[in-house]
């Protein structure tokens, strides 16, 4: 039999620097007349330039080498080996192989039938042959390719032990993350430290490119991190310098980390933050989702920088969301951006936590479309202060009679300690509670001794609801006069009337229903002064929803 | 929990001041003793009055009716009034109101009566 180890790879593509290589070993004529005989086995290269090349597969048939005048060092070889006649395997116009026949036995010479049974042979052979070395061929790369397949899903299994296995809980809060590498292996990480205190750190990063080199630099980055934190645990401004210091010295040219470190006391809800060039976080609340700016240049590119710290608080029922540009950047089939806009729209009245990051993901999935081929690694992080249960704090009666609005009042009061409501709003709230209770005392029950006024305190994520509920639900509301203190002091104007008024103006909101013989006035109050300040007089202006006697 | 009872007592100065001590809760029920100790004050013939609120934890709608009464007659009897010793909520309540802009808040008994002495 004839066995053919050598194939032409590549040589049809040209590549003059890419040495074609033939190996081909026979003796056929001895396999074919005299099976006993032994075969010689002749390795052969034949370089790109080796006129031989271009001789043979042009050649149609056997070709006796022994007269063959051509500068041919393979063909040099050939005769050296022992061999007479070659059969050239050609393919598509490609040489695929040779067979090489040395002197037959009976030391004749090759017959014309001998050279038309082997030319028959050639024609049938070469296609053959080809089609092994292309399966041959494709195997090898298959192999190399499953090899280096097996080699990154290693790397992302050892990438995926550098981020935390398990995510913190401190009290009160949730935390949640999402890591969506492009690739196998990915530039963005995540990394939750406890500090002194309880304190927790909450670190986002991303290294440029993705892949490998960039999956490198972020094993590094993170242990850069976690070193710096333990000799600055109060202070992310400080943490960010020291690895930026320690980066420059380390990472490949044109490459940098951007991150965002935060430190958050989850006692008080306070989150102190600096900023390396990365996306800004976002604080999000049931009405309105704040950027949290902070400045600095990213880590690794320039030596000496300092990093800018930040604070905010995060109130009950808020979170701040920590996410990759992979986010913020993709693109959907018409070239848009998803962009921060969107973010905000999507987190708009999602405390945060794993809610957040579905509904962010959802949102993602849906502006790429199908058959979206990610462009960048994807992370979120979001750290929620779980909002206090919507719960009833106290249900209570109070009898109508004049003066038991203090009783009222010193009941809430005692409902709301723990809530944390700041003194001058508590102080608003129960003068809110007198007024509402003195009004459903006298006017909702006519102090009707056996008509009791029913007051429920609830706490809600936010804020505390008081509802005050009298008997008086099928008499008309009295209308109201604004009180106007000019008028009143002139004569013109009755000198009471406050009670409204101030009930309006003390809380955030005020709402009265009727529902059959009830009358309830409820008096939502937020636990947190909000960002424009709630004075007085936007209390006033929130009242205005409200109604009532 | 019930209130504190209101009394009033009226304290002239030298300087032709009357300052009216408050004390316990205006309410409803303070109205006789209130209106009582403006006519003892105002007996006397001073120049201005000076309301002291030091002892003072409750003032409600009705109470704030009350210190309307108290002001018109002042205005009436061209007698500057000044207030002290209202917490830092009572003022609000006081600014809301616009009773402040008709009676000056002082912080303590001093200030007022060296004012209404001027």
């Amino acid at each position: 039999m004839v066995s053919i180890k050598g194939m032409w790879s590549r040589r049809s593509r040209g590549k003059a620097e890419t040495a074609p290589a033939a190996e081909a070993d026979a003796s056929l004529a001895q396999q074919l007349k005299a099976p006993a005989t032994a075969v010689t086995h002749l390795d052969l290269d034949i370089a790109p330039n080796d006129p031989l090349l271009a001789y043979l597969q042009s050649a149609s048939g056997p070709v006796e080498i022994a007269n063959l005048k051509l500068d041919s060092p393979a063909l040099e070889k050939l005769r050296a080996g022992g061999a007479v006649l070659v059969l050239p395997l050609v393919s598509q116009g490609e040489l695929v192989g040779l067979v090489n026949l040395g002197p037959r036995l009976s030391e004749q010479d090759y017959s014309l039938d001998d050279r038309k049974l082997l030319a028959d042979l050639a024609a049938q052979a070469a296609p053959a042959v080809r089609v092994a070395q292309l399966v041959r061929q494709q195997q090898i790369e298959t192999q190399a390719r499953e090899r280096l397949e097996q080699e990154l899903r290693v790397a992302r299994v050892i990438q995926q032990t550098l981020l935390p296995r398990e995510l913190p809980k401190p009290d009160g809060w949730q935390v949640a993350a999402h890591w969506q590498p492009a690739q196998a292996v990915s530039g963005d990480f995540y990394d939750f430290i406890n500090l002194p205190g309880g304190k927790l750190a909450v670190i986002v990063a991303d290294v440029t490119g993705k892949g490998v080199p960039a999956a490198l630099v972020m094993a590094a980055a993170r242990s850069m991190l976690r070193m710096a934190a333990e000799q600055e645990p109060e202070a992310p401004g400080k943490v960010l310098a020291h690895v930026n210091e320690m980066l420059c010295g380390d990472i490949p040219p044109n490459m940098f980390v951007t991150c965002l470190y935060g430190i958050l006391d989850p006692a008080t809800g306070r989150f102190v933050f600096a900023n390396a060039g990365h996306n800004l976080p976002a604080k999000c609340a049931t009405e309105a989702v704040v950027e949290l700016r902070a400045t600095g240049m990213p880590l690794g590119l320039l030596p000496g920088m300092e990093y800018d710290e930040q604070e905010s608080n995060v109130a009950p029922g808020e979170s701040v969301l920590i996410y990759s540009d992979g986010l913020v950047e993709a693109h959907n089939p018409q070239g848009e951006m998803f962009g921060f806009p969107r973010l905000r729209q999507m987190a708009c009245g999602l405390g945060g936590g794993s809610e957040l990051i579905e509904r962010l993901r959802g949102a993602l999935a849906d502006f790429a479309g199908a058959g979206w081929e990610q462009e960048d690694d994807v992370t979120f992080v979001t750290v929620q202060r779980l909002p206090p249960a919507n719960k009833v704090l106290a249900n209570f009666k109070v009898a109508s009679a004049p003066d038991n609005e203090r009783e009222a009042v010193e009941k809430v009061a005692g409902a709301v300690a723990g809530l944390g409501l700041p003194a001058d709003r508590l102080e608003r709230l129960k003068t809110a509670v007198a007024e509402a209770t003195m009004n459903a005392m006298e006017h909702g029950n006519n102090y009707d001794p056996d008509k009791p006024v029913v007051i429920e305190v609830r706490a809600e994520p936010d804020c505390v609801v008081v509802a005050i509920t009298d008997q008086g639900g099928e008499k008309e509301l009295p209308q109201t006069e604004a009180p106007d203190l000019d008028a009143k002091l002139a004569g013109l104007q009755s000198p009471r009337g406050w009670g409204l008024f101030l009930i309006k103006s003390m809380v955030d909101e005020v709402r009265a229903q009727t529902d059959g013989p009830h009358h309830t006035v409820e008096l939502t109050m937020r636990l947190a002064n909000s960002a424009d300040g709630a004075t007085s007089a936007a209390g006033v202006a929130a009242a205005t929803k409200g109604g009532g006697r | 929990m019930t209130g504190v009872p209101f009394e009033a007592g009226v304290r002239p100065q030298s300087g032709g001041a009357a300052v009216i001590d408050l004390r316990g809760d205006i309410n409803a029920t303070a109205e006789a003793a209130l209106n009582a100790a403006y006519a003892e004050a105002e007996a006397a013939a001073p120049h201005s009055l000076v309301l002291n609120f030091t002892n003072v934890d409750y003032i409600n709608s009705t109470g704030i009716a009350l210190i309307v009464g108290v002001l018109a007659k002042a205005r009436r009897g061209r007698l500057p009034l000044r207030v002290f010793g209202l917490s830092p909520h009572y003022q609000e309540i006081f600014q809301i109101t616009r009773l402040a802009d008709f009676m000056s808040i002082y912080a303590d008994e001093a200030s007022a009566v060296a004012e209404a002495a001027r």
